[in-house]
C-alpha cells in the first residue's frame, strides 16, 4: 500500500491490556490547569520504568467541567489496578493538590471506583469537610490558597496500551516534522493519549536485551546508524525513524487515532522525505492486540 | 390508570395516623382491601373508607385531597412512588422516608422529614418546628434526601441532621441546624436566634447575615469556595430557587463553629 508516495508496511502494531482512568483537573485559568496536569502526567512515558503511562487528553471549556472553571482532562494507564491506584494517588497528592487553585474530579463514572480525594482528604488534618452533591461525594481540604476540592473516587476501566506506528524519513528534521503533524491530528481524537515527550519517542525498544537485567533495549533493526551492523529493517535512504505510541480505552479508539496520525504523515508525503510507515511488531511476545496498518488505512 | 385518590370526607376531631397510605403498602391491593385498612386515631381505629372517599387505581401515585393538619405520618417509611397532598399535612410527614417524592400544597406540622433516609419532600407552604430532625432522644436526624420548603420553617430545623439538604426559601426559626452532624441547610430569608447552636459539622448557607449569631462561631473571613457552584448546580434538577443561585453567589463569609463543641461546622453568608 502506498499513500502519497509513502509505503505502508504490511505489518501490525502489537499492544497489550492495561487499566486506565481519567481525571479532570480545573483551575483559575487554562494556564494553571495545564501546569497542574503537566506535573500530574510527568515522568509517565512508559510502564517499563515509570510505573504508569499518562498524558493530557484535551483542554476543557468551563461549560464541560463540574465546577464551571477552565480545565484539562488527563488519562493514566498502568498494567494493573493496584499500580494504577497507587500512581493516581501519589500523583494527585504531589502534583494536583499542590498546584495553585486546582480542583480534581472524576473523568470516568463507569468501571471500578478507585480513590481520588478519598485518602488525600487526610491532608486536611481533621479540618476537611465532606459534601455529597447529586449522589457523589466530594472533599473540601483547606489549603493555604483556599480550599482544594476533590471528588472521592474516579472510575477505572480495562484499556489498551502500546498501539504504535513508526515514521521512517530521509532526515531527522523531516521525521520530526511529520510526527508533530501526526500528534496535532491525534490530539483531536478522544479516549487516547500519546504518553511520550511531545507524543513522540525516538528510542523505540524491542522486547528483551543481551543484558539479563533489562527487559527492553534499543530497537536495533530500526536504528539508522546500525544499518550495516545488524539485521536492519531500513533501506539506504532512511536516515531517521521516530515512533508514536498510543494508549486508549478501546481498540476502536486506538485504530481511529492511528488512522488520523498516519494520514497526517502521509499528507506530507514523499515530497517531504517521508518514505515508509511501519510498526512495532514483536512477533506476539508483547500482547494480544494487533493493529494491522494496511487494514487501518484501507 | 388514574392515580389512587383519597378525598377527606370529614374533618377529624383527633389526629389520625395515616402511615399505611403509601405507594409501597397499597401497591397490588384492591379498593375493598384498601377501604378496610384500619387507621389509628386517638385510642380507637377507623376504617379508611370512614374517613376518605376512595377513587382511582394506580397506587404508584397517591393523592390526598382536602387534606388536614390532623393527618400524621403521611408517607412514613415509603420507598418509591409519589404522594401528592392537596392541602395541609400533620406532623411527621415523610417520617423515615426511604425514597420517592412527597408534595404538599399547604403547610405541614412539626417533625416533617424526621429521620428522612432518602427521597424528596416539597412543601409549598410553611413547615413546623424540628424539620428534618431526629425523634426526641435519637441521635440521627435526616440522613439523606432533599427537603424544599417554599414558605417559612419553624425552630430547630435540622436538629441532629446527618446528611442531605434542606432548602428553605422563606425564613427559618431559632436554633437552625442545632446539634447538626453534617449535611446542608440553605435559607433565603431571615433566620432566628442562635443558628448552628451546638453544631458539630455541616453547612448552613444563608443569604442574609443572622442578627443573633452565637459568640462561639468565629469569623474566618470572606472567600470564593469552589464547591459552592457545584453544590448549587446540584439543586438545578429540583423545584427550588437555590438551583438558580450558582451564578449569583460568588463569595461567602465563613463562620466556623460551634466552638463550644467540635467546632467543625460552618455558617456561610453570601456577600
Amino acid at each position: 500500500m502506498i499513500i502519497n508516495g509513502v509505503q505502508i508496511d504490511q505489518t501490525f502494531a502489537e499492544a497489550f491490556p492495561m487499566r486506565a482512568t481519567r481525571v479532570i483537573i480545573t483551575a483559575q485559568n487554562h494556564k494553571w490547569a495545564h501546569i497542574s496536569a503537566q506535573a500530574f502526567t510527568g515522568f509517565a512515558t512508559s510502564v517499563i520504568a515509570c510505573g504508569c503511562e499518562a498524558g493530557i487528553e484535551r483542554e476543557l471549556d468551563p461549560s464541560e467541567t463540574p465546577d464551571g472553571r477552565p480545565g484539562v482532562s488527563a488519562m493514566i494507564f498502568a498494567m494493573g489496578g493496584k499500580g494504577l491506584a497507587k500512581q493516581l494517588e501519589t500523583r494527585a497528592g504531589q502534583c494536583v493538590l499542590t498546584s495553585p487553585t486546582s480542583a480534581l474530579f472524576a473523568g470516568l463514572n463507569e468501571g471500578d471506583p478507585i480513590a481520588l480525594g478519598k485518602n488525600l482528604r487526610y491532608f486536611g488534618d481533621g479540618f476537611q469537610i465532606s459534601k455529597r452533591i447529586a449522589g457523589k461525594r466530594y472533599w473540601r481540604v483547606p489549603v493555604m490558597d483556599g480550599e482544594f476540592l476533590a471528588e472521592e473516587t474516579t472510575g477505572m476501566v480495562k484499556a489498551i496500551g502500546g498501539g504504535n506506528f513508526l515514521v521512517l524519513a530521509e532526515s531527522q528534521p523531516q521525521a520530526l516534522t511529520a510526527c508533530e503533524a501526526a500528534i496535532e491530528a491525534m490530539k483531536q481524537v478522544p479516549n487516547v493519549i500519546m504518553p511520550f515527550p511531545g507524543g513522540v519517542v525516538r528510542s523505540g525498544s524491542k522486547v528483551g536485551s543481551k543484558y539479563k537485567t533489562l527487559n527492553a533495549s534499543t530497537n536495533d533493526a530500526f536504528c539508522p546508524t546500525l544499518k550495516g551492523q545488524t539485521k536492519t529493517e531500513l533501506s539506504p535512504e532512511i536516515e531517521s525513524v521516530m515512533e508514536i505510541v498510543i494508549d486508549g480505552l478501546t481498540e476502536e479508539d486506538i485504530k481511529k487515532s492511528m488512522r488520523v496520525g498516519i494520514q497526517a504523515v502521509c499528507d506530507l508525503g514523499s515530497a517531504n522525505g517521508i518514505r515508509r510507515i511501519s510498526a512495532g511488531n514483536y512477533g506476539g511476545k508483547l500482547g494480544p492486540f494487533l493493529f494491522h496498518l494496511q487494514e487501518i488505512m484501507a | 390508570m388514574t392515580e389512587l385518590t383519597f378525598t377527606l370526607k370529614i374533618n377529624p376531631q383527633q389526629r389520625v395516623d395515616v402511615s399505611p397510605l403509601t405507594p409501597d403498602n397499597l401497591n397490588g391491593k384492591s379498593l375493598p382491601d384498601i377501604a378496610a385498612i384500619e387507621l389509628q386515631t386517638g385510642n380507637r381505629k377507623i376504617r379508611v373508607d370512614e374517613l376518605f372517599a376512595i377513587s382511582g387505581e394506580d397506587a404508584s401515585t397517591i393523592v390526598i385531597k382536602q387534606a388536614s393538619n390532623k393527618l400524621d405520618y403521611l408517607g412514613k417509611g415509603n420507598g418509591s412512588g409519589e404522594i401528592i397532598v392537596e392541602g395541609d399535612a400533620g406532623a411527621y410527614l415523610g417520617f423515615q422516608l426511604k425514597g420517592g417524592v412527597i408534595k404538599v400544597s399547604g403547610n405541614v406540622d412539626a417533625y416533617a422529614a424526621c429521620e428522612l433516609r432518602n427521597g424528596e419532600i416539597n412543601i409549598d407552604g410553611n413547615a413546623g418546628d424540628f424539620l428534618g430532625a431526629a425523634l426526641p432522644g435519637n441521635k440521627k436526624g435526616m440522613q439523606g434526601g432533599v427537603v424544599i420548603v417554599k414558605g417559612n420553617a419553624g425552630d430547630r430545623v435540622g436538629d441532629h441532621m446527618r446528611r442531605g439538604a434542606i432548602l428553605i426559601e422563606g425564613n427559618a426559626g431559632a436554633y437552625l441546624g442545632s446539634r447538626m452532624t453534617a449535611g446542608t441547610i440553605g435559607v433565603l430569608g431571615d433566620v432566628g436566634a442562635l443558628p448552628g447552636y451546638a453544631m458539630k459539622r455541616g453547612t448552613l448557607l444563608l443569604l442574609k447575615k443572622p442578627t443573633n449569631l452565637t459568640a462561639t462561631f468565629n469569623d474566618c473571613g470572606t472567600h470564593t469556595l469552589g464547591f459552592l457552584p457545584l453544590l448549587l448546580k446540584g439543586f438545578q434538577g429540583y423545584n427550588t430557587q437555590f438551583g438558580g443561585l450558582s451564578d449569583k453567589i460568588k463569595r461567602v463569609r465563613r463562620y466556623a463553629g460551634d466552638m463550644s463543641g467540635a467546632g467543625k461546622g460552618e455558617i456561610l453568608v453570601a456577600v
